[in-house]
């Protein structure tokens, strides 16, 4: 039988590797056998915080991990970049409050739909935005 | 790069999205329409969006860009097909698309801009 992944990683250099990564979390939340609802959640949610990564962050990359809880299992990923970081990462979590075009809906749109939200960033040296959703 | 395919039927423009887009293939599709509108004269641009499996962000502001775009050169846009996944992940994003006007399917939406059209010409 084959062994699956647990983990991997999607570079987040281009446009089309935002749309690679959609494809991934796709492949990954059907391999977990997430609802189509949940699937579209955790897809939306990669979409957006790609795009973060790219246009932010300046690039980096996505890292995903298969987790589990107990009997629960889920999947994890982190958008992670070393671009100049969140000032004020209150403010980049409030809804309309947007740093350039956007209509500021990334950050706090994607928390809503995962069950973790995670973001560490340090102004200078980069963000890592984490987000979990279980089964 | 690819470029979403705009048919003309009578005074209606129909798009059918049928592939995970690029951003630049959304942004070019906006300019598209606009052009497409203002040659044509049409009055109706239907958007066929049931084989998309996620509507992010980018994609809601094009769709309402389109919308508010088209409102400008006399012409009206519906966006229709949109699976019910991708409206209870748009809702919970925080996105209405205020302002799109929407149907079910293509054919209610081809009734939505006759209806449109007719009212449009009473006016007058």
């Amino acid at each position: 039988m084959p062994v699956e992944d647990t983990t991997g990683s999607v570079p987040l250099r281009s446009e089309e590797d935002i749309v690679a990564s959609r494809q991934k979390v796709r492949v990954l939340t059907q391999q977990l056998r997430f609802s189509l609802v949940d699937q579209t959640k955790m897809i939306t949610a990669a979409s957006e915080l790609s795009r973060n990564t790219l246009v932010h962050g300046h690039g980096g990359e996505m890292r995903w991990e298969l987790v589990e809880d107990g009997v629960r299992r889920g999947l994890r990923l982190h958008f992670e970049d070393t671009g100049p970081g969140i000032a004020d990462v209150k403010l980049a979590l409030t809804d309309g409050w947007t740093s350039g075009t956007g209509m500021g809906l990334g950050l706090p749109g994607s928390k809503r739909l995962v069950h973790e939200f995670d973001l560490h960033s340090t102004p200078g040296q980069g963000t890592r935005v984490s987000i979990t959703r279980w089964k | 790069m690819v470029r979403i395919p705009i048919l003309q039927m009578g005074p209606v423009l129909l798009v059918t999205i049928q592939l995970d887009m690029q951003d630049q293939m959304a942004l070019a599709l906006q300019d598209d329409l606009a052009n497409k509108i203002a040659d044509t004269g049409a009055k109706g641009v239907l958007i066929d969006i049931s084989a998309l499996e996620i509507v992010d962000s980018f994609v809601g502001r094009m769709l309402a860009s389109i919308s508010g775009i088209s409102r400008i050169l006399d012409a009206t846009t519906v966006v229709v097909g949109m699976q019910p996944a991708v409206a209870i992940t748009l809702v919970e994003l925080g996105l209405s698309l205020e302002g799109v006007r929407t149907a079910l399917n293509v054919e209610r939406g081809m009734e939505l801009l006759a209806q449109a059209r007719k009212e449009n010409s009473l006016a007058r």
